[in-house]
Protein backbone atom coordinates (compact mmCIF):
# COMPACT_ATOMS: atom_id res chain seq x y z
CA UNK A 1 0.00 0.00 0.00
CA UNK A 2 2.82 2.46 0.44
CA UNK A 3 3.14 3.28 -3.43
CA UNK A 4 -0.29 3.72 -3.42
CA UNK A 5 -1.60 6.62 -5.29
CA UNK A 6 -2.97 9.54 -3.15
CA UNK A 7 -4.70 12.33 -4.77
CA UNK A 8 -5.61 15.28 -3.08
CA UNK A 9 -8.22 18.10 -4.68
CA UNK A 10 -9.20 21.34 -3.24
CA UNK A 11 -11.70 21.55 -6.01
CA UNK A 12 -12.64 25.37 -5.36
CA UNK A 13 -10.41 27.33 -3.22
CA UNK A 14 -12.42 29.66 -1.19
CA UNK A 15 -11.42 33.20 0.52
CA UNK A 16 -9.06 33.81 -2.16
CA UNK A 17 -9.93 36.09 -5.24
CA UNK A 18 -11.06 34.42 -8.69
CA UNK A 19 -11.19 30.82 -9.57
CA UNK A 20 -8.66 27.96 -8.80
CA UNK A 21 -7.94 24.52 -7.32
CA UNK A 22 -4.67 22.41 -6.13
CA UNK A 23 -3.89 19.18 -7.51
CA UNK A 24 -1.50 16.88 -5.39
CA UNK A 25 -0.31 13.76 -6.78
CA UNK A 26 2.00 11.84 -3.92
CA UNK A 27 3.21 8.40 -4.28
CA UNK A 28 4.16 6.91 -0.59
CA UNK A 29 5.55 9.75 1.27
CA UNK A 30 6.46 11.30 -1.51
CA UNK A 31 4.97 14.53 -3.01
CA UNK A 32 5.56 13.78 -7.13
CA UNK A 33 3.30 16.74 -8.26
CA UNK A 34 1.66 19.76 -7.14
CA UNK A 35 -0.18 22.37 -9.47
CA UNK A 36 -1.77 25.45 -8.59
CA UNK A 37 -4.34 25.15 -11.63
CA UNK A 38 -5.87 28.40 -12.43
CA UNK A 39 -9.08 28.33 -14.28
CA UNK A 40 -10.44 31.49 -14.33
CA UNK A 41 -11.07 32.57 -17.65
CA UNK A 42 -8.95 34.62 -19.81
CA UNK A 43 -9.46 38.41 -19.52
CA UNK A 44 -7.49 39.24 -22.49
CA UNK A 45 -6.76 42.88 -21.54
CA UNK A 46 -3.02 43.05 -23.33
CA UNK A 47 -4.95 42.50 -26.67
CA UNK A 48 -8.21 44.46 -26.53
CA UNK A 49 -5.65 47.55 -25.20
CA UNK A 50 -3.95 46.87 -28.16
CA UNK A 51 -5.67 50.80 -30.73
CA UNK A 52 -6.66 52.51 -27.20
CA UNK A 53 -5.10 55.64 -26.25
CA UNK A 54 -2.65 56.38 -23.89
CA UNK A 55 -4.48 57.90 -21.57
CA UNK A 56 -7.26 55.05 -21.43
CA UNK A 57 -4.51 52.65 -19.67
CA UNK A 58 -5.48 53.15 -16.77
CA UNK A 59 -9.40 53.23 -16.47
CA UNK A 60 -9.19 49.93 -18.08
CA UNK A 61 -6.62 47.99 -16.35
CA UNK A 62 -8.14 49.55 -13.21
CA UNK A 63 -10.74 46.87 -13.93
CA UNK A 64 -8.58 43.99 -14.03
CA UNK A 65 -9.08 43.90 -10.02
CA UNK A 66 -11.61 45.10 -7.57
CA UNK A 67 -9.45 45.22 -4.19
CA UNK A 68 -6.38 46.65 -6.77
CA UNK A 69 -7.24 48.73 -9.07
CA UNK A 70 -5.09 51.68 -7.98
CA UNK A 71 -2.14 49.69 -8.73
CA UNK A 72 -3.14 48.64 -12.20
CA UNK A 73 -3.99 52.40 -12.37
CA UNK A 74 -0.68 53.64 -10.55
CA UNK A 75 1.59 50.65 -12.74
CA UNK A 76 -0.02 52.13 -16.17
CA UNK A 77 0.50 56.02 -15.39
CA UNK A 78 4.08 55.45 -14.60
CA UNK A 79 4.54 53.15 -17.91
CA UNK A 80 2.91 56.02 -19.77
CA UNK A 81 4.68 58.86 -17.93
CA UNK A 82 7.73 56.95 -18.51
CA UNK A 83 6.71 56.68 -22.31
CA UNK A 84 6.08 60.06 -22.88
CA UNK A 85 8.87 61.50 -20.94
CA UNK A 86 6.91 63.09 -17.88
CA UNK A 87 8.05 63.67 -14.77
CA UNK A 88 5.56 64.26 -12.01
CA UNK A 89 6.53 65.60 -8.36
CA UNK A 90 5.37 67.41 -5.71
CA UNK A 91 2.18 67.31 -4.09
CA UNK A 92 1.04 64.75 -7.08
CA UNK A 93 3.09 62.74 -6.27
CA UNK A 94 2.54 62.42 -2.68
CA UNK A 95 -1.27 62.46 -3.16
CA UNK A 96 -0.32 58.97 -5.51
CA UNK A 97 1.40 57.67 -2.17
CA UNK A 98 -1.86 58.71 -0.24
CA UNK A 99 -4.04 57.06 -2.83
CA UNK A 100 -1.60 53.56 -2.76
CA UNK A 101 -1.45 53.63 1.33
CA UNK A 102 -5.87 53.68 1.09
CA UNK A 103 -4.99 50.66 -1.12
CA UNK A 104 -2.72 49.00 1.13
CA UNK A 105 -5.07 50.15 4.21
CA UNK A 106 -8.23 48.10 2.95
CA UNK A 107 -7.07 45.28 0.53
CA UNK A 108 -4.49 43.86 4.05
CA UNK A 109 -7.73 44.47 6.14
CA UNK A 110 -9.66 42.80 3.88
CA UNK A 111 -7.46 39.64 3.95
CA UNK A 112 -6.19 40.06 7.28
CA UNK A 113 -9.90 39.65 9.02
CA UNK A 114 -12.41 38.74 6.45
CA UNK A 115 -9.54 36.02 4.50
CA UNK A 116 -6.62 34.73 6.78
CA UNK A 117 -7.36 35.71 10.31
CA UNK A 118 -10.26 32.87 10.57
CA UNK A 119 -7.80 29.76 9.51
CA UNK A 120 -5.44 31.05 12.36
CA UNK A 121 -8.46 31.09 15.00
CA UNK A 122 -9.85 27.69 13.65
CA UNK A 123 -13.31 29.12 11.98
CA UNK A 124 -14.62 28.23 8.87
CA UNK A 125 -15.12 32.10 8.11
CA UNK A 126 -15.37 35.46 8.91
CA UNK A 127 -19.06 35.15 9.69
CA UNK A 128 -18.78 32.39 11.85
CA UNK A 129 -15.28 34.52 14.03
CA UNK A 130 -17.52 37.15 14.15
CA UNK A 131 -19.80 35.76 16.13
CA UNK A 132 -16.88 34.63 19.10
CA UNK A 133 -14.66 37.73 18.24
CA UNK A 134 -16.93 40.82 17.33
CA UNK A 135 -14.53 43.55 18.27
CA UNK A 136 -11.67 42.10 16.16
CA UNK A 137 -14.28 41.74 13.13
CA UNK A 138 -15.24 45.54 13.77
CA UNK A 139 -11.97 46.75 13.79
CA UNK A 140 -10.95 45.25 10.56
CA UNK A 141 -14.28 46.48 8.88
CA UNK A 142 -12.82 50.00 10.27
CA UNK A 143 -9.90 49.91 9.18
CA UNK A 144 -11.02 48.69 5.86
CA UNK A 145 -13.26 51.42 5.40
CA UNK A 146 -10.76 54.26 6.40
CA UNK A 147 -8.80 52.89 3.12
CA UNK A 148 -11.99 53.00 1.42
CA UNK A 149 -12.61 56.28 2.24
CA UNK A 150 -9.04 57.65 0.95
CA UNK A 151 -9.91 55.96 -2.38
CA UNK A 152 -13.30 57.30 -2.39
CA UNK A 153 -11.79 61.19 -1.49
CA UNK A 154 -8.78 60.97 -3.57
CA UNK A 155 -10.29 58.90 -6.18
CA UNK A 156 -13.75 59.74 -6.66
CA UNK A 157 -14.83 56.27 -5.30
CA UNK A 158 -13.96 53.44 -3.49
CA UNK A 159 -13.48 50.82 -6.82
CA UNK A 160 -12.04 51.56 -9.90
CA UNK A 161 -11.62 55.70 -9.41
CA UNK A 162 -12.38 57.80 -11.72
CA UNK A 163 -10.17 61.11 -10.50
CA UNK A 164 -6.83 59.55 -11.72
CA UNK A 165 -5.17 59.75 -14.51
CA UNK A 166 -1.71 60.29 -16.86
CA UNK A 167 -0.31 63.42 -15.72
CA UNK A 168 -1.60 62.96 -12.22
CA UNK A 169 -5.41 63.98 -11.24
CA UNK A 170 -8.34 65.35 -12.81
CA UNK A 171 -8.66 67.63 -9.14
CA UNK A 172 -6.72 67.91 -6.33
CA UNK A 173 -8.21 67.80 -3.02
CA UNK A 174 -8.13 70.91 -0.47
CA UNK A 175 -5.98 70.80 2.93
CA UNK A 176 -9.56 71.02 4.40
CA UNK A 177 -11.37 68.89 2.62
CA UNK A 178 -8.47 66.18 4.00
CA UNK A 179 -8.64 67.12 7.33
CA UNK A 180 -11.24 65.06 8.37
CA UNK A 181 -9.48 62.02 6.82
CA UNK A 182 -6.43 62.42 9.44
CA UNK A 183 -9.24 62.23 12.14
CA UNK A 184 -9.93 58.82 11.09
CA UNK A 185 -6.73 57.98 9.78
CA UNK A 186 -5.17 58.49 13.63
CA UNK A 187 -7.84 56.48 15.23
CA UNK A 188 -6.76 53.76 12.41
CA UNK A 189 -3.57 53.76 13.39
CA UNK A 190 -4.01 52.73 17.21
CA UNK A 191 -6.50 50.00 15.45
CA UNK A 192 -3.31 48.69 12.92
CA UNK A 193 -1.09 48.66 16.08
CA UNK A 194 -3.56 46.60 18.38
CA UNK A 195 -3.97 44.63 14.89
CA UNK A 196 0.03 43.83 14.98
CA UNK A 197 0.03 43.05 18.52
CA UNK A 198 -3.06 40.48 17.87
CA UNK A 199 -2.07 38.73 14.75
CA UNK A 200 1.31 37.82 16.88
CA UNK A 201 -0.56 35.86 19.48
CA UNK A 202 -1.72 33.77 16.51
CA UNK A 203 0.24 30.31 16.42
CA UNK A 204 2.50 29.59 13.45
CA UNK A 205 3.45 26.25 11.86
CA UNK A 206 7.55 26.12 11.53
CA UNK A 207 7.83 26.29 7.86
CA UNK A 208 10.73 28.70 6.87
CA UNK A 209 11.49 28.79 2.84
CA UNK A 210 14.23 30.23 1.39
CA UNK A 211 12.78 31.96 -1.94
CA UNK A 212 14.39 34.97 -3.71
CA UNK A 213 12.84 37.69 -2.90
CA UNK A 214 11.82 40.31 -5.32
CA UNK A 215 10.65 43.92 -4.72
CA UNK A 216 11.05 47.63 -4.86
CA UNK A 217 14.05 49.52 -3.57
CA UNK A 218 13.83 53.34 -3.17
CA UNK A 219 16.17 55.44 -1.79
CA UNK A 220 14.34 57.10 0.84
CA UNK A 221 11.03 55.84 0.68
CA UNK A 222 9.10 51.87 2.04
CA UNK A 223 8.40 51.20 -1.70
CA UNK A 224 4.99 52.01 -3.52
CA UNK A 225 5.30 54.03 -6.63
CA UNK A 226 8.79 53.96 -7.61
CA UNK A 227 12.42 52.40 -7.02
CA UNK A 228 14.50 49.93 -8.13
CA UNK A 229 13.94 46.31 -8.63
CA UNK A 230 15.57 44.40 -6.34
CA UNK A 231 16.46 41.18 -4.86
CA UNK A 232 17.78 39.35 -1.46
CA UNK A 233 20.76 37.47 -3.79
CA UNK A 234 22.04 40.56 -5.34
CA UNK A 235 19.50 41.54 -8.38
CA UNK A 236 19.35 45.39 -8.87
CA UNK A 237 18.04 46.51 -11.92
CA UNK A 238 16.03 49.32 -13.20
CA UNK A 239 12.38 48.71 -14.22
CA UNK A 240 12.70 49.29 -17.89
CA UNK A 241 15.11 46.02 -17.46
CA UNK A 242 12.49 44.32 -16.13
CA UNK A 243 12.49 41.77 -19.22
CA UNK A 244 15.93 41.05 -19.63
CA UNK A 245 15.74 39.25 -16.18
CA UNK A 246 12.55 38.60 -16.02
CA UNK A 247 10.39 35.58 -18.40
CA UNK A 248 7.18 34.80 -18.50
CA UNK A 249 6.07 30.69 -19.46
CA UNK A 250 2.31 28.96 -20.35
CA UNK A 251 1.94 25.93 -18.61
CA UNK A 252 -1.39 23.61 -19.40
CA UNK A 253 -2.85 24.02 -15.74
CA UNK A 254 -3.01 27.22 -15.66
CA UNK A 255 -4.30 30.24 -17.77
CA UNK A 256 -1.82 32.62 -16.04
CA UNK A 257 1.29 32.93 -16.96
CA UNK A 258 4.28 31.89 -15.10
CA UNK A 259 7.20 34.24 -14.32
CA UNK A 260 10.79 33.00 -13.16
CA UNK A 261 14.09 34.69 -13.03
CA UNK A 262 15.87 34.12 -16.25
CA UNK A 263 19.03 33.22 -14.39
CA UNK A 264 17.60 31.41 -11.28
CA UNK A 265 13.91 30.64 -11.63
CA UNK A 266 11.47 30.92 -8.93
CA UNK A 267 11.09 33.77 -7.10
CA UNK A 268 8.70 35.76 -4.33
CA UNK A 269 7.19 39.13 -4.34
CA UNK A 270 4.75 40.46 -1.77
CA UNK A 271 4.88 41.80 1.78
CA UNK A 272 7.35 39.38 2.73
CA UNK A 273 9.83 40.47 0.14
CA UNK A 274 8.85 44.03 0.78
CA UNK A 275 9.76 43.74 4.40
CA UNK A 276 12.46 42.12 3.39
CA UNK A 277 14.47 43.92 1.46
CA UNK A 278 12.93 47.90 2.71
CA UNK A 279 12.27 47.40 6.78
CA UNK A 280 14.93 49.73 7.33
CA UNK A 281 12.63 52.20 5.42
CA UNK A 282 9.33 52.10 7.61
CA UNK A 283 8.56 54.58 9.79
CA UNK A 284 9.96 54.47 13.29
CA UNK A 285 6.40 53.45 14.92
CA UNK A 286 6.02 50.41 11.87
CA UNK A 287 9.60 49.76 12.36
CA UNK A 288 8.74 49.44 16.21
CA UNK A 289 5.91 47.34 16.29
CA UNK A 290 7.66 45.18 13.53
CA UNK A 291 10.52 44.37 16.71
CA UNK A 292 7.69 44.37 18.99
CA UNK A 293 5.98 41.43 16.91
CA UNK A 294 9.24 39.53 16.90
CA UNK A 295 9.35 40.62 13.30
CA UNK A 296 13.73 41.11 13.95
CA UNK A 297 15.30 39.87 10.84
CA UNK A 298 14.11 38.70 7.85
CA UNK A 299 10.45 36.78 8.10
CA UNK A 300 10.17 33.52 6.02
CA UNK A 301 7.58 31.57 7.00
CA UNK A 302 4.29 32.10 4.77
CA UNK A 303 2.09 31.36 7.65
CA UNK A 304 3.50 34.49 8.87
CA UNK A 305 2.56 36.92 6.61
CA UNK A 306 -0.18 38.61 8.43
CA UNK A 307 2.08 40.23 10.89
CA UNK A 308 3.82 41.52 8.26
CA UNK A 309 0.51 42.84 6.43
CA UNK A 310 -0.35 44.39 9.38
CA UNK A 311 3.06 46.30 10.13
CA UNK A 312 2.60 47.61 6.55
CA UNK A 313 -1.07 48.39 7.10
CA UNK A 314 0.40 50.59 10.19
CA UNK A 315 2.81 51.81 8.16
CA UNK A 316 0.36 52.71 5.52
CA UNK A 317 -1.44 54.63 8.20
CA UNK A 318 1.16 56.52 9.74
CA UNK A 319 2.41 57.33 6.10
CA UNK A 320 -0.79 58.59 4.82
CA UNK A 321 -1.19 60.53 7.66
CA UNK A 322 2.60 62.52 6.58
CA UNK A 323 1.08 63.14 3.44
CA UNK A 324 -1.65 64.84 5.11
CA UNK A 325 0.17 66.98 7.27
CA UNK A 326 2.38 68.31 4.71
CA UNK A 327 0.07 68.88 1.70
CA UNK A 328 -0.33 71.72 -0.11
CA UNK A 329 -1.93 72.22 -3.17
CA UNK A 330 0.11 73.90 -6.19
CA UNK A 331 0.16 73.82 -9.56
CA UNK A 332 -2.36 72.23 -12.11
CA UNK A 333 -3.78 68.67 -11.10
CA UNK A 334 -2.14 66.81 -14.09
CA UNK A 335 0.94 67.59 -16.35
CA UNK A 336 0.31 66.93 -20.13
CA UNK A 337 2.60 65.78 -22.35
CA UNK A 338 2.44 65.33 -26.07
CA UNK A 339 2.28 61.36 -27.35
CA UNK A 340 5.18 60.44 -29.17
CA UNK A 341 6.77 56.99 -30.54
CA UNK A 342 7.97 55.61 -27.56
CA UNK A 343 8.02 52.40 -25.45
CA UNK A 344 7.47 52.70 -21.42
CA UNK A 345 7.73 50.65 -18.14
CA UNK A 346 6.16 51.03 -15.04
CA UNK A 347 6.19 48.79 -11.63
CA UNK A 348 4.71 49.55 -8.46
CA UNK A 349 3.66 47.74 -5.36
CA UNK A 350 0.68 46.24 -5.63
CA UNK A 351 -0.19 45.01 -1.93
CA UNK A 352 0.53 41.56 -3.46
CA UNK A 353 3.62 42.82 -4.61
CA UNK A 354 5.54 44.40 -7.87
CA UNK A 355 3.12 45.19 -10.86
CA UNK A 356 4.78 45.23 -14.44
CA UNK A 357 3.32 47.39 -17.42
CA UNK A 358 5.04 47.90 -20.56
CA UNK A 359 3.41 50.10 -23.17
CA UNK A 360 4.84 50.60 -26.65
CA UNK A 361 2.57 54.19 -28.22
CA UNK A 362 3.28 54.47 -31.47
CA UNK A 363 3.62 58.79 -32.63
CA UNK A 364 -0.58 59.46 -32.83
CA UNK A 365 -0.90 58.29 -28.84
CA UNK A 366 -2.21 54.77 -29.70
CA UNK A 367 -1.36 51.29 -27.58
CA UNK A 368 0.93 49.41 -30.33
CA UNK A 369 1.46 46.98 -27.43
CA UNK A 370 0.81 46.53 -24.02
CA UNK A 371 2.24 43.66 -21.71
CA UNK A 372 1.30 43.49 -17.83
CA UNK A 373 2.99 40.81 -14.84
CA UNK A 374 0.69 40.63 -12.20
CA UNK A 375 2.02 39.65 -8.35
CA UNK A 376 -0.10 36.54 -8.19
CA UNK A 377 1.43 35.22 -11.62
CA UNK A 378 4.83 35.62 -10.63
CA UNK A 379 4.36 33.93 -7.50
CA UNK A 380 2.34 30.61 -9.01
CA UNK A 381 6.11 29.06 -9.17
CA UNK A 382 6.99 30.08 -5.13
CA UNK A 383 3.51 28.66 -3.85
CA UNK A 384 3.92 25.43 -6.02
CA UNK A 385 7.58 24.71 -4.51
CA UNK A 386 6.01 25.63 -0.82
CA UNK A 387 2.87 23.34 -1.44
CA UNK A 388 5.08 20.67 -2.04
CA UNK A 389 7.23 21.05 0.81
CA UNK A 390 4.15 21.68 2.77
CA UNK A 391 2.43 18.47 1.96
CA UNK A 392 5.71 16.10 2.00
CA UNK A 393 5.70 16.95 5.65
CA UNK A 394 1.95 16.47 6.09
CA UNK A 395 1.57 12.92 3.95
CA UNK A 396 0.27 11.23 7.49
CA UNK A 397 -2.61 13.25 7.53
CA UNK A 398 -6.28 12.06 5.99
CA UNK A 399 -7.05 13.21 3.05
CA UNK A 400 -10.04 15.60 4.17
CA UNK A 401 -7.78 17.56 7.05
CA UNK A 402 -4.30 17.69 4.27
CA UNK A 403 -7.25 19.12 1.97
CA UNK A 404 -7.67 21.99 4.76
CA UNK A 405 -4.68 22.46 5.87
CA UNK A 406 -3.87 23.08 2.02
CA UNK A 407 -6.35 25.52 1.48
CA UNK A 408 -5.04 27.48 4.40
CA UNK A 409 -1.65 27.52 3.20
CA UNK A 410 -2.43 28.65 -0.08
CA UNK A 411 -4.19 32.13 1.27
CA UNK A 412 -1.21 32.99 3.21
CA UNK A 413 -0.45 34.38 -0.19
CA UNK A 414 -3.30 36.16 -0.63
CA UNK A 415 -3.40 34.99 -3.82
CA UNK A 416 -5.52 37.43 -6.84
CA UNK A 417 -6.26 34.97 -9.48
CA UNK A 418 -8.48 36.97 -11.60
CA UNK A 419 -5.65 39.52 -11.67
CA UNK A 420 -3.11 36.78 -12.93
CA UNK A 421 -5.70 35.31 -15.58
CA UNK A 422 -4.21 35.38 -17.87
CA UNK A 423 -5.47 32.05 -12.12
CA UNK A 424 -7.75 27.71 -7.06
CA UNK A 425 -9.67 24.14 -6.35
CA UNK A 426 -7.42 21.26 -3.76
CA UNK A 427 -6.62 18.07 -5.72
CA UNK A 428 -4.36 15.91 -3.73
CA UNK A 429 -3.51 12.47 -5.63
CA UNK A 430 -1.84 9.44 -4.02
CA UNK A 431 -0.39 7.41 -6.14
CA UNK B 1 -36.35 53.83 5.14
CA UNK B 2 -33.35 52.75 2.97
CA UNK B 3 -33.47 50.33 -0.47
CA UNK B 4 -30.28 49.22 -1.28
CA UNK B 5 -29.89 47.52 -4.87
CA UNK B 6 -27.66 45.46 -5.94
CA UNK B 7 -26.05 44.13 -8.99
CA UNK B 8 -23.85 43.91 -11.80
CA UNK B 9 -24.69 46.06 -14.70
CA UNK B 10 -22.39 44.85 -16.78
CA UNK B 11 -23.85 40.94 -16.49
CA UNK B 12 -27.30 41.32 -18.17
CA UNK B 13 -30.18 40.45 -15.73
CA UNK B 14 -27.68 40.60 -13.17
CA UNK B 15 -28.37 44.38 -12.90
CA UNK B 16 -32.16 44.13 -11.68
CA UNK B 17 -31.35 45.48 -8.38
CA UNK B 18 -29.44 48.23 -9.98
CA UNK B 19 -32.33 49.11 -12.32
CA UNK B 20 -34.74 48.69 -9.47
CA UNK B 21 -33.00 51.06 -7.45
CA UNK B 22 -32.73 53.67 -10.93
CA UNK B 23 -36.34 53.81 -11.54
CA UNK B 24 -36.97 54.29 -7.60
CA UNK B 25 -34.78 57.05 -7.43
CA UNK B 26 -36.70 58.93 -10.38
CA UNK B 27 -40.32 58.09 -9.18
CA UNK B 28 -39.43 59.03 -5.22
CA UNK B 29 -36.70 61.30 -5.07
CA UNK B 30 -36.91 61.68 -1.65
CA UNK B 31 -36.20 58.09 -0.67
CA UNK B 32 -32.70 56.90 0.56
CA UNK B 33 -31.59 54.84 -2.41
CA UNK B 34 -28.06 53.29 -2.43
CA UNK B 35 -26.51 51.33 -5.76
CA UNK B 36 -23.58 48.55 -4.78
CA UNK B 37 -21.69 47.17 -7.73
CA UNK B 38 -19.03 45.35 -5.67
CA UNK B 39 -17.85 44.92 -2.05
CA UNK B 40 -20.98 45.16 0.31
CA UNK B 41 -18.77 44.97 3.71
CA UNK B 42 -19.50 48.36 3.51
CA UNK B 43 -23.53 48.56 3.26
CA UNK B 44 -23.55 47.75 7.58
CA UNK B 45 -21.80 51.47 8.14
CA UNK B 46 -24.74 52.51 5.30
CA UNK B 47 -27.47 51.16 6.76
CA UNK B 48 -26.39 51.95 10.43
CA UNK B 49 -28.34 54.73 11.38
CA UNK B 50 -31.71 53.11 9.33
CA UNK B 51 -34.57 50.82 10.96
CA UNK B 52 -36.06 49.52 8.22
CA UNK B 53 -34.51 48.40 4.76
CA UNK B 54 -35.49 46.96 1.89
CA UNK B 55 -32.70 45.13 -0.42
CA UNK B 56 -32.85 44.48 -4.20
CA UNK B 57 -30.73 41.74 -5.83
CA UNK B 58 -31.14 39.23 -8.49
CA UNK B 59 -31.07 35.49 -8.42
CA UNK B 60 -30.26 32.20 -9.66
CA UNK B 61 -32.26 29.97 -7.84
CA UNK B 62 -33.42 28.19 -11.20
CA UNK B 63 -37.40 29.17 -11.40
CA UNK B 64 -38.30 30.76 -14.23
CA UNK B 65 -36.96 34.48 -15.42
CA UNK B 66 -38.44 37.45 -13.58
CA UNK B 67 -40.15 35.07 -10.48
CA UNK B 68 -39.88 37.56 -7.57
CA UNK B 69 -38.89 36.33 -4.16
CA UNK B 70 -39.43 38.34 -1.28
CA UNK B 71 -37.60 37.63 2.17
CA UNK B 72 -38.60 39.27 5.35
CA UNK B 73 -34.66 38.82 7.26
CA UNK B 74 -35.55 36.72 10.60
CA UNK B 75 -33.65 34.37 12.29
CA UNK B 76 -32.69 32.39 9.10
CA UNK B 77 -29.90 33.06 6.31
CA UNK B 78 -31.04 34.00 2.55
CA UNK B 79 -31.22 31.26 0.71
CA UNK B 80 -28.16 30.18 -1.67
CA UNK B 81 -29.79 31.37 -4.82
CA UNK B 82 -28.52 35.14 -3.47
CA UNK B 83 -25.17 33.79 -3.35
CA UNK B 84 -22.64 35.44 -5.56
CA UNK B 85 -20.22 32.89 -5.71
CA UNK B 86 -17.99 35.52 -5.56
CA UNK B 87 -14.17 34.66 -3.39
CA UNK B 88 -13.12 37.93 -2.51
CA UNK B 89 -15.82 40.10 -2.41
CA UNK B 90 -18.42 40.66 0.00
CA UNK B 91 -22.07 39.37 -1.67
CA UNK B 92 -25.07 40.69 -0.01
CA UNK B 93 -25.25 36.88 1.74
CA UNK B 94 -22.28 37.47 3.25
CA UNK B 95 -23.34 41.27 4.65
CA UNK B 96 -26.68 40.10 6.20
CA UNK B 97 -24.79 37.55 7.91
CA UNK B 98 -22.22 39.21 9.05
CA UNK B 99 -24.49 41.91 10.27
CA UNK B 100 -26.42 39.14 12.36
CA UNK B 101 -23.17 37.97 14.35
CA UNK B 102 -22.17 41.82 14.88
CA UNK B 103 -25.79 42.87 15.58
CA UNK B 104 -25.99 45.51 13.10
CA UNK B 105 -28.89 44.65 11.40
CA UNK B 106 -31.35 46.49 11.00
CA UNK B 107 -34.89 45.95 12.86
CA UNK B 108 -36.72 45.45 9.82
CA UNK B 109 -34.84 43.89 6.52
CA UNK B 110 -36.89 42.38 3.47
CA UNK B 111 -34.70 41.11 0.56
CA UNK B 112 -36.66 40.76 -2.79
CA UNK B 113 -34.92 38.67 -5.18
CA UNK B 114 -35.51 38.98 -8.72
CA UNK B 115 -34.69 35.87 -10.89
CA UNK B 116 -32.33 36.29 -13.93
CA UNK B 117 -32.45 34.74 -17.18
CA UNK B 118 -28.95 35.66 -18.75
CA UNK B 119 -25.93 36.33 -16.07
CA UNK B 120 -23.42 36.79 -19.03
CA UNK B 121 -21.49 40.03 -20.63
CA UNK B 122 -23.54 42.46 -21.66
CA UNK B 123 -25.59 45.37 -20.68
CA UNK B 124 -29.78 45.29 -20.58
CA UNK B 125 -32.41 43.01 -18.82
CA UNK B 126 -34.45 39.79 -20.53
CA UNK B 127 -37.87 41.18 -20.85
CA UNK B 128 -39.10 39.52 -17.86
CA UNK B 129 -36.79 40.47 -15.72
CA UNK B 130 -37.70 44.35 -16.72
CA UNK B 131 -41.36 43.67 -16.10
CA UNK B 132 -40.44 42.16 -12.23
CA UNK B 133 -38.64 44.87 -11.62
CA UNK B 134 -41.09 47.40 -12.67
CA UNK B 135 -43.60 44.60 -9.91
CA UNK B 136 -41.10 45.09 -7.12
CA UNK B 137 -40.87 48.56 -7.74
CA UNK B 138 -44.55 49.22 -7.17
CA UNK B 139 -44.26 46.79 -4.24
CA UNK B 140 -41.72 49.07 -2.58
CA UNK B 141 -43.30 52.22 -3.44
CA UNK B 142 -46.63 51.04 -1.86
CA UNK B 143 -44.82 49.57 1.30
CA UNK B 144 -43.15 52.91 1.49
CA UNK B 145 -46.34 54.72 1.17
CA UNK B 146 -44.67 57.03 -1.73
CA UNK B 147 -47.52 57.56 -4.62
CA UNK B 148 -45.50 56.74 -7.90
CA UNK B 149 -45.01 60.68 -9.93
Amino acid sequence: MADKVRTIKVDALARVEGEGAIYVKARGQKVEEVRLRIFEPPRFFEAFLRGRRFGEAPDFTARICGICPVAYMMSSIHAMEDALGLRVDGPIRELRRLLYCGEWIESHALHIYLLHAPDFLGYDDAIRMAKDHRREVERGLELKKTGNDILRLLGGREIHPINIRVGGFYRLPTRAELAPLAEKLKRARDLALETVRWVSTFEFPDFDRDHEFVALRHPSEYPMNEGRIVSTRGLDIAVRDYEDHFAEEQVPHSTALHSRLKARGSYFVGPLARFALNRDRLSPVAAEAAREAGLGGDCRNPFRSIIVRAVETLYACDEALRVIAAYEPAGPPALEAAPRESVGHGCTEAPRGILYHKYQLSADGLIAAARIVPPTSQNQKAIEEDMTRFVEGRLSLPDEKLRWQCEQAVRNYDPCISCSTHFLKLEIDRS
Amino acid sequence: MMVVGVGNRFRGDDGAGLEAAARLRSRAPELRVLERDGDLAGVLDAWADEDAVIVIDATRSGAPAGTVQRFDVGDAPLPAAFSRGSTHLFGIVEAIELGRALGRLPQRLVVYGIEGLTFTLGQGLSPEVSAAVEDVVGDVLAATSIAPS
